[in-house]
């Protein structure tokens, strides 16, 4: 089976590589810095607007894909709810010794609640790991698109992009 | 008779747009429209849209209806609903049906703004309760707040299906696949990599081969492609869901040019027989023009500038705007438009239509 976003609607490790809207190794290293993962040239640039520290560039036409520039990210995750093909994440990397934080959008009911124990999924939803609810954002100008961070074991800072929907219940 | 200077048939976002257009700049306008509400589809896009700030990226389709109702209240657009057009006369007069009376509206220059409807797909089983166009499950998920079903197998991998499929998820609705005949998906990968996230497979050069149940779905036979787009022969899969969604494509609602004596060009790329138009949205008939999905199925953000475009041209026409402020406004909206129209999703549709538009002009010459 053919890899690649247009055969399995997951972006590729060579795509992720490729994109200019992917943090360094180095950046990843250094703190909480987002995760772009738009990889078509689609008309849309709300993320470079949503950055208030001009991190995110996208410039004419429109179809560019977004660049992140690593050196002015701050992490603050104010683009992850702006995006509107909920494609941006945050990754901080140590975020303890042995754990790292990834925060990603979500727009089910039920939201988890800060200190929930949640099984967390990949780009596949398929379970990785379980996490724990360090955050759960939802300000008006998210505008329904919730963000939740999720506190996962390191080696899984790459994977993690969800919560296992069906498999976690909230009150089971 | 009742008199207008504009008549807009179709309340959804091209109809508006051009309604609100011709309003600014000080005509008489009167959107009509069959539904009980304005809007057109826009109120069952709860989807954040794309494009920049100033197709109003970021925000959601609903709140883009809202927007659009308030600006044409502020205008005093007339809006009429429940009213179904059912005639288009030589002189411009527009032939409609409300509370059982035929009504007739004389109008100097005509914006048909009809919209598209679902492509059906036949298959065994396919009039079986459950079966249903994607569309049709959004309005009563978004509408109507019905699940039209638990557990959903989806047809299409366009854009539209993508989205409904996580729409229904939203909704509460599990969904069990998503199939598609092509080799490739067919909509943005952002609205596919939403749906992989929740667990929802993507098969592709997959077809339904039957639905089956006694009085409503309850399993869908699907099966692989090769690369004949035949079915492969012990590849069929039985799938446990109670609805099907089909997603695939969108043919323009065409009758009311047709009727009008436009001329028409077959674009496989715009969604069939369209209504040839000029660079204003002027179909062949003066005084006629098209905008939105009739001229060629696109995104709502789209239509909205085309109707922008046939709202202005219309004003221009009707000399509420001289040449030059016209021809401000109209090169802004074509660039806003042709920014949509970029990149490997666009380009294509972009050539589509500049293909319309010269046979449009060929014509004229």
């Amino acid at each position: 089976m053919k890899s690649g976003i247009k055969y399995t609607g997951i972006p590729s490790e060579e795509e992720l590589r490729a994109s200019p809207g992917a943090p360094s190794r180095e950046r990843l290293e250094q703190g909480p810095v987002a995760f772009i993962e738009c990889v078509q040239d689609i008309p849309c640039n709300p993320c470079e607007e949503a950055c208030p520290f001009g991190a995110i560039t996208v410039g004419e036409p429109i179809t560019n894909l977004p660049e992140l520039h690593g050196d002015k990210c701050t992490g603050c995750g104010v683009c992850i709810a702006q995006c509107p093909g909920l494609a941006i994440f945050k990754v901080h990397l140590h975020y303890t010794e042995t754990t790292s934080l990834v925060e990603f959008p979500y727009e089910y009911y039920p939201l988890p609640r800060k200190g929930d124990r949640v099984p967390c999924g990949d780009r596949q939803g398929k379970y990785v790991a379980d996490g724990r609810v360090v955050s759960v954002k939802n300000a008006k100008a998210h505008d329904g698109t919730a963000v939740v961070g999720v506190e996962v074991p390191k080696a899984c800072y790459l994977e993690v992009r969800t919560i296992c929907r069906k498999e976690w219940s909230r009150h089971g | 008779m009742k008199m207008t200077q504009v008549a807009v048939i179709g309340a959804g976002p091209a109809g508006l747009a051009a309604a609100i257009e011709v309003a600014r700049a000080g005509g008489l306008v009167t959107v009509i429209d069959e539904n009980a509400r304005p809007g057109g589809q826009l109120f069952k896009q709860i989807h954040k849209f794309f494009g920049s700030r100033e197709h109003r990226a970021g925000v959601r389709g609903f709140h883009i209806g809202e927007q659009l109702l308030a600006e044409t209240e502020r205008l005093g657009v007339e809006v009429l609903l429940d009213s179904p057009v059912y005639a288009l006369f030589p002189d411009r007069t527009v032939g409609y049906v409300h509370g059982g009376r035929e009504i007739f509206l004389k109008a100097e220059k005509i914006v048909i703004a009809a919209g598209a409807a679902e492509n059906p797909l036949a298959f065994p089983g396919s009039t079986l309760p459950g079966v249903m166009g994607a569309g049709a499950a959004q309005t009563m998920i978004n509408v109507h707040r019905v699940l039209p079903g638990k557990k959903v197998l989806m047809i299409g991998s366009g854009n539209v299906g993508l989205i409904v499929a996580y729409q229904l998820m939203q909704a509460g609705a599990d969904v069990a696949a998503l199939i598609e005949a092509a080799t490739q998906i067919g909509g943005y990968g952002v609205h596919a990599a939403k749906i992989r996230r929740a667990g929802v497979p993507i098969h592709l050069s997959h077809t339904v081969k039957r639905a089956l149940g006694k009085d409503h779905v309850e399993s869908v036979e699907i099966v692989a492609l090769d690369s004949h787009w035949q079915p492969v022969a012990g590849s069929e899969k039985i799938l446990g869901v109670d609805t099907v969604c089909v997603a695939v494509g969108l043919t323009p609602l065409t009758e009311l040019a047709w009727l009008m004596g436009c001329e028409f060009a077959f674009v496989p790329g715009l969604g069939g027989h369209v209504p040839k138009h000029d660079l204003n949205m002027e179909t062949t008939v003066p005084g006629v023009f098209i905008a939105g999905d009739i001229s060629g199925v696109e995104e709502a953000s789209t239509a909205m500038e085309e109707g922008r475009l046939a709202g202005t041209a219309c004003a221009e026409a009707l000399g509420l705007l001289d040449g030059q402020k016209a021809l401000e406004l109209k090169t802004v909206i074509r660039e806003r438009m042709n920014a949509l129209r970029t990149g490997p999703f666009g380009e294509g549709r972009r050539r589509a239509k500049e293909c319309l538009i010269g046979l449009s002009l060929e014509g004229q010459a």
